[in-house]
């Protein structure tokens, strides 16, 4: 089954171009393994860029034949560790987020819910696990929020999102995003900016989420 | 949308005089035959390490690599590092390289962009793996598509650059060579942001209708 659910154009474009911070790679590259429309989208736009790079003008290389085919004989660096096979308990981790997952342990993060940090830079991503048929607090942020989901799926605002999937929520989005009642959900989320919860009770929850 | 006045679209053109301004196509037709004259000598690479072959594919690419890179914000000796980084891969992935996937210039544009980012941000930029066992394989929809006509869809997106107009090309090329984000671009056209993203997308999708990508 390919995604019902899929990037932005921009992100999209943003991904071929390599202007996307690392977290948000993470993200696309994660949709990309189960998503082979977007992998023919990709590629395409990669096309562009060898098109355009093929019509650029020269610049004078100041490198000499010589020189570079004096290094051709250099030892290859070893292989990076996505080649790794995937930790136990994490076997539906697609390969991209290996490196990641290295000392990854779960830990408590709000009530039915807990999550592994990834990365700091470029927002905040991490891995959620949200229990059968719980659902998140209602919440909206500054920034952009991404998910991709890995194991089972949630609900929100009407939409089912399962494997695979990528769901994009902006800035006004007020949402409350509900795990599946069948199965657990894992999914990896990253939010550009912070989480904002309404209410009293959200004014609690905020002072408790890291940023 | 706004009205796009001469003197706005002059201020894209910081580079008007390498690109030759506005009167002429900015994607002037590629000169050559269909087949992909550097797919040849990276098969010749990668079966028998052939150095002659080597030495061809640096002399036609690596000029414009480095132009490349330093409009992504090089400096002159970041971009020479970067680019020695990225012949060296060349050489020793030229195994990997697919001429039904992609040209020799869609190759090494990816691996370029990649090396700036390790080198330059000292961030990573995460890829699927094809040879991940979670991977959802091609389908019938688009995988014949993708793997048997790689090549008319080069010839196909060859042709529809040609049909881009000369403000579509200049935003398309801000887009990929100028790490800008959209933000900057509006800042530098003086378009609003919205305005900006709208135009990349109706470009880039102008493409795609062109190369048949819609139908």
């Amino acid at each position: 089954m390919t995604p019902a659910y899929h990037p932005t154009p921009d992100l999209l474009l943003d991904y071929a171009t390599g202007t996307l911070s690392e977290a948000a790679s993470l993200l696309m590259a994660t949709h990309l393994t189960y998503c082979p429309h977007c992998r023919a989208e990709v590629r395409r736009l990669e096309a562009v860029g060898g098109l355009l790079v093929e019509d650029l003008p020269t610049t004078t290389v100041d490198t000499s034949l010589d020189d570079l085919l004096a290094r051709l004989d250099e030892p290859t660096p070893a292989p990076s560790p996505t080649s790794t096979p995937p930790k136990t308990g994490f076997e539906w981790a697609p390969k991209p987020l290996h490196p990641y997952l290295e000392k990854a342990a779960w830990k408590g993060f709000l009530p039915g819910m807990s999550q592994i940090p990834l990365m700091a830079d470029g927002g905040s991503a991490r891995l959620l696990c949200v229990k059968a048929g719980r659902a998140m607090p209602m919440h909206t942020h500054h920034g952009r929020e991404l998910v991709a989901v890995l194991k089972g799926g949630f609900s929100d605002a009407g939409k089912d999102f399962g494997p695979g999937d990528m769901a994009i929520a902006t800035d006004d989005d007020l949402h409350q995003p509900m795990a599946h009642p069948d199965e657990e959900c894992i999914c990896l989320y990253l939010i550009e900016g912070r989480l904002k919860l309404p209410g009293l009770l959200g004014k609690l929850f905020n002072r408790f989420i890291p940023h | 949308m706004q009205p796009l006045g001469t003197l706005r679209w002059r201020a894209c053109f910081r580079r008007s005089s390498e690109d030759e301004g506005l009167s002429r196509s900015l994607f002037p037709r590629m000169t050559g035959t269909r087949d992909d004259p550097f797919a040849a000598l990276l098969v010749q690479i990668a079966r028998d390490a052939s150095r002659p072959a080597f030495a061809e594919v640096f002399k036609h690419f690596g000029p414009r690599i480095k132009t490349y890179l330093m409009r992504q914000g090089c400096g002159n000796a970041e971009a020479e590092e970067v680019l020695q980084d990225v012949m060296l891969t060349l050489w020793r992935r030229a195994d990997t390289f697919d001429p039904a996937l992609s040209s020799v210039a869609t190759w090494l544009y990816a691996i370029a962009r990649n090396k700036r980012i390790d080198h330059i941000r000292r961030t990573r930029r995460p890829e699927f793996d094809p040879t991940d066992p979670l991977l959802v394989g091609e389908t019938s929809i688009e995988g014949a598509d993708v793997f048997l006509e790689a090549e008319r869809d080069a010839e196909r997106l060859r042709d529809a650059v040609q049909t881009l107009s000369p403000e579509q090309s200049a935003l398309i090329k801000m887009a990929y060579y100028d790490e800008k984000s959209h933000s900057s671009i509006a800042e530098e056209t003086k378009l609003p942001l919205g305005t900006v993203k709208s135009r990349i997308r109706l470009a880039l999708l102008h493409l795609k209708v062109a190369m048949g990508g819609e139908s």
